[in-house]
């Protein structure tokens, strides 16, 4: 590392770059959180200050409060978001560790057979997923989201998985084989808790898209028992449309449980991405 | 022991991952392609071959909706493409600068868009672009360009490149993190030799890093193509399912989902919405097929 390659001008330039388009990229949702505790008119008047003494007001969050049941789309959104992650857990894990560790005959197919899904989006299928879920009862049950999410996660689950996996040393698990443990034991108490990290990374870029998912929702389960947080909003939102405080309130709730989790995961979610797990 | 006898574990630890994999995803999709080959007369099930994929591509009422939807889509993916990509490749390169202060803090700021839902920003968006709310217009009145606002997401011409760009807006963490996860395992050894022979800065950028980046930009690339042609969520949440104004941001999910459920003015029809999905797939799979046997294996891959 030599001088020439930091010249003073330059670091200005690029730190101006990148806070206009940190800017940019928070403006939005920055507008959103400080008008959602303001009143109607100071949310017209100055979209852009901020909440003072004048202008707070709960309103909106009131009316969010009575009108929509949030608890209940939060819970059902935390119901499928976990049991959903569990099942490409585990599944997603026992399958890698069968294709990494035994040597049997079409074992390369079945990595590639399950590998098909990693491009091809399960949105495709929708009109039959559909179908099957009327004719097995699981229409409007939170069992259709979970079941549809582990299917769509297990394919990226086993491919990063079976890489990590490939990694345990082999002595460890054959020392468990001369004690005499079982194959599952070897699985369950050697393997699994050595790939903790890889697990972690495959939780975390699966959590986001469940979590946010508008479509699987809105098809299998639109009753009002089973919305999920995102269905939720966006069923709230369309009918209160006018009422300005509501809106916003709404999206600020949608906004926060994300960021929450964000600021939680984003330390291990950026370095998933930045170990190359997805190449 | 010549017999090979079955080795029960092994069964055991794939069945769950694959009966749930099968049943739920290569199933319906291969059955959904199947019941595009159907009808539905008087209640009925009927086999009708390729009649539905004539409708669609043929006849007049279909065709105009379904190309439009298709050439929407295009649209929508060239944007992504010339927009999000490069200001992605260029965050990244800014960012994997060494010695830059604040990085990781400038990293996990640009990203929090990607982790919101389509919902939350396609009505952020609406609300801020909104005519009445003001402060689109008010912005630029402050900056002397008040004349240049339009209420975008009510005109024709303009909707569908707005929804783009605020797609793009949402997005584009993802190829920022992607390039600069590939920029960082360049070794420092060959900046420095370019160094040595005179290449800094922005040449450093053209002329090393950027061939060395390109799987990773192909990868991106892929990405954008099945995420966009499976897009759905953003333009039903801020335009609803008739994808207004006059069907101006209609891409293929929109109509997938109007055909399959119907909307105010026409029934649903499950076979046409199979058939719809079966064009989506057949795009998708070309697309996918380009990457693998055309780009990826032609790429020049570099040993680091």
């Amino acid at each position: 590392m030599n001088k020439a390659r930091q010249n003073p001008f330059n670091v200005v330039a690029m730190h101006g770059a990148l806070i206009l388009y940190t800017l940019v990229a928070l403006f939005p949702v920055f507008v959103i959180l400080i008008n959602s505790f303001k009143t109607r008119r100071a949310i017209f008047r100055e979209p852009l200050a901020l909440p003072n003494a004048d202008s707070f007001s709960l309103i909106g969050y009131q009316t969010v409060m009575k009108q929509g049941d949030f608890f209940l789309y939060f819970q059902n959104s935390m119901i499928v978001t976990v049991a959903s992650l569990f099942f490409i857990l585990l599944f997603g894990a026992m399958a890698a560790y069968a294709l990494s560790e035994y040597q049997f005959r079409g074992n390369l197919l079945m990595g590639l057979y399950l590998a098909l899904g990693i491009m091809i989006p399960i949105r495709i299928g929708t009109v039959a997923i559909l179908e099957m879920m009327v004719a097995t009862g699981l229409v409007n049950t939170l069992w259709a989201l979970i079941l549809v999410y582990t299917a769509q996660g297990l394919p990226l689950a086993v491919f990063i998985l079976s890489e990590f996996m490939r990694q345990v040393s082999d002595d460890l698990k054959n020392a468990g084989r001369i004690d005499g443990l079982s194959e599952y034991t070897i699985f369950f108490r050697l393997v699994l808790p050595l790939v903790r990290p890889a697990m972690a990374t495959v939780a975390v870029f699966n959590m986001i898209p469940i979590w946010n998912d508008l479509w699987f929702p809105l098809i299998l389960a639109p009753a009002e028992e089973t919305k999920t947080l995102t269905l939720g909003s966006q069923v709230f939102i369309g009918q209160f449309v006018t009422d300005w405080n509501a809106v916003l309130s709404a999206l600020s709730m949608a906004i926060l449980p994300v960021l929450i989790l964000y600021i939680i995961f984003s330390r291990q979610l950026i370095r998933g991405i930045t170990s190359g797990a997805v190449k | 022991m010549n017999r090979p006898r079955i080795r029960w574990h092994i069964v055991v630890f794939l069945a769950p991952a694959v009966l749930v994999y099968t049943a739920v995803m290569i199933f319906p999709l291969f059955n959904t392609l199947r019941l595009a080959l159907f009808t539905e007369v008087d209640q009925t099930r009927v086999f009708v071959g390729l009649q539905n994929f004539r409708t669609l591509f043929f006849d007049p009422i279909w065709s105009e909706q379904f190309w439009n939807a298709l050439g929407n889509n295009f649209w929508f993916f060239l944007i992504h493409m010339l927009v999000q990509n490069p200001i992605g490749i260029a965050l990244a390169a800014l960012l994997s600068h060494p010695r830059l202060r604040f990085a990781a803090l400038y990293r996990s700021a640009i990203f929090i868009p990607t982790i919101l839902s389509f919902v939350i920003v396609g009505f952020a968006w609406k609300l801020i672009l909104s005519p009445i709310w003001g402060i689109a217009p008010s912005m630029l009145d402050a900056i002397g360009l008040k004349s240049l606002f339009a209420p975008w997401l009510g005109k024709e011409e303009y909707a569908l490149t707005t929804l783009a760009l605020i797609s793009v807006w949402q997005f584009v963490g993802i190829p920022m993190m992607l390039i600069y996860a590939a920029l960082l395992t360049i070794p420092e050894e060959i900046l420095e030799a370019g160094e040595i022979d005179g290449i800094t800065g922005a040449s450093a950028f053209w002329k090393i890093k950027l061939p060395l980046i390109l799987p990773s930009i192909g990868i991106i690339s892929i990405l954008t193509f099945v995420g966009n042609f499976n897009a759905f969520d953003l333009i039903y949440a801020s335009q609803g399912a008739l994808a207004g104004p006059d069907f101006s941001t209609d891409i293929l999910g929109t109509f997938m989902y109007r055909t399959f459920f119907g909307f105010q003015l026409q029934l649903g029809d499950p076979h046409m919405g199979s058939a719809i999905a079966g064009a989506m797939f057949a795009i998708i799979l070309v697309g996918v097929c380009i990457y693998l046997f055309g780009i990826q294996t032609r790429m020049r891959r570099y040993q680091l």
